[in-house]
């Protein structure tokens, strides 16, 4: 009897194990494209990186239009100067990263070994401005974005690479990550998931909701309607406040494990950020 | 660096010139959030096209246009090296101008 028991809790304690082992990053994005396959039959894997407009054909073609001319090229050209504006010690931003900062925008947001925590391009750009004694800038606001934007640029036609290391903490890291995306919150008890996955290509009001799927690929975004460049952060701020939750800062822990599972997701699919948006 | 930027593209019966100005069409009514005060109006009060230093097109133009305004036009007389300018000058008496070769 006891031998039983004992090797009873032994079997739950291997299937428990065997769920983590299960639930791996890579599975739930092939378990996410099988869902939305099922939604959007039609839909090739790479459209999923034009997001709304990837199901929405009239939207898609005025979208196409802008894009020929699109109205974020000013913000562009400032932050190509940012960017190649020297430090007061000579230094410049493209001494911090890889490739000097070139083509390099799919590879984040990365796991970072030494501070056990997720870099995104937005903290790299500030980890780089403080190591050359430079005072780090105001998270979602106009001049980061502005860098982010033309590093963006120079990544254009990247695929998408989040690796998740089978690191503990990183994997911890990405667990919240996705507890947050389909944890109900706020007022109104909505998830991220209770429009973008459960009522993805549905209208809500006049627009239709996209699928979370190709979420990460077009930042920073030109909204037509704020008439600037703005950040992925700044868009999960709009989201918590449209669902009148409790707002978490930009590039809090908890946006960026939520980035870190997003991006994830969309792995493989092709960078062409920035972007317009209605 | 320019606050104009003109690109044109060429269709089997017209020409399309299209246009986007760097402005901040402040309409005077807007206030600073840090210091509630009113932000002065800044906006631009003329646009001019001109087609080989032909007038086509003068607008007045006031505070009801928005930010960054963005123009098209459709010329049908215009050939392949021809040059198209536009110009604006503001209430503060501020002015631009940038030619294009089609």
């Amino acid at each position: 009897m006891r031998l039983t028991r004992l090797s009873l809790s032994f079997f739950i304690a291997l299937t428990v194990n065997q769920s983590l082992v299960f639930a791996s990053p890579l599975v739930d994005q092939q378990q996410i494209y099988a869902f939305y396959q099922t939604v959007f039959p039609q839909l090739p894997f790479k459209d999923y990186a034009d997001g709304v407009y990837a199901i929405d054909a009239d939207a898609k073609t005025s979208w196409l239009a802008i894009n020929e001319f699109p109205p974020y090229e000013f913000e562009l050209e400032e932050g190509k100067a940012l960017f190649q504006k020297a430090f007061n010690n000579g230094k410049h931003y493209a001494d911090c990263f890889s490739n000097e900062g070139i083509a390099i925008a799919q590879l984040y947001p990365q796991w970072n070994i030494k501070t056990q925590s997720i870099t995104t391009l937005a903290t790299a750009i500030n980890d780089c401005r403080i190591v050359n004694h430079a005072e780090p800038l105001k998270f979602a606001e106009d001049e980061i974005t502005k860098i982010t934007a033309y590093m963006a640029y120079t990544s254009r036609g990247q695929k998408i690479n989040t690796v998740i290391p089978s690191d503990p903490a990183a994997l911890t890291a990405y667990e919240l990550g996705k507890t947050y995306f389909y944890q109900r919150r706020g007022q109104l008890n909505f998830s991220c998931a209770s429009c973008h996955v459960q009522n993805a290509g549905k209208f809500i009001r006049s627009e239709i909701l996209s699928p979370a799927l190709g979420h990460t690929t077009h930042w920073p975004a030109y909204r037509l309607k704020t008439g600037k460049l703005g950040s992925l952060h700044r868009r999960f701020i709009v989201c918590n406040t449209l669902i009148r939750a409790p707002i978490d800062k930009a590039q809090s822990p908890a946006l960026r494990q939520l980035e870190f599972f997003l991006s994830n997701m969309s792995n493989g699919l092709t960078l062409n950020g920035p972007s317009v948006r209605k | 660096m320019s606050t104009i930027k003109i690109r044109s593209k060429q269709f089997p019966d017209y020409t399309l010139v299209r246009v986007l100005v760097a402005h901040p069409m402040e309409t005077g009514r807007n206030k600073n959030e840090d210091t509630d005060e009113l932000i002065p109006a800044h906006f631009i009060q003329t646009l001019t096209f001109k087609h080989n230093g032909k007038v086509l097109s003068q607008c007045q133009m006031g505070y009801g246009i928005s930010k960054n305004p963005f123009f098209s036009y459709k010329i049908k007389t215009a050939k392949a090296g021809d040059m198209v300018s536009i110009s604006w000058q503001d209430n503060l008496n501020y002015s631009d101008t940038l030619e294009h070769i089609i």
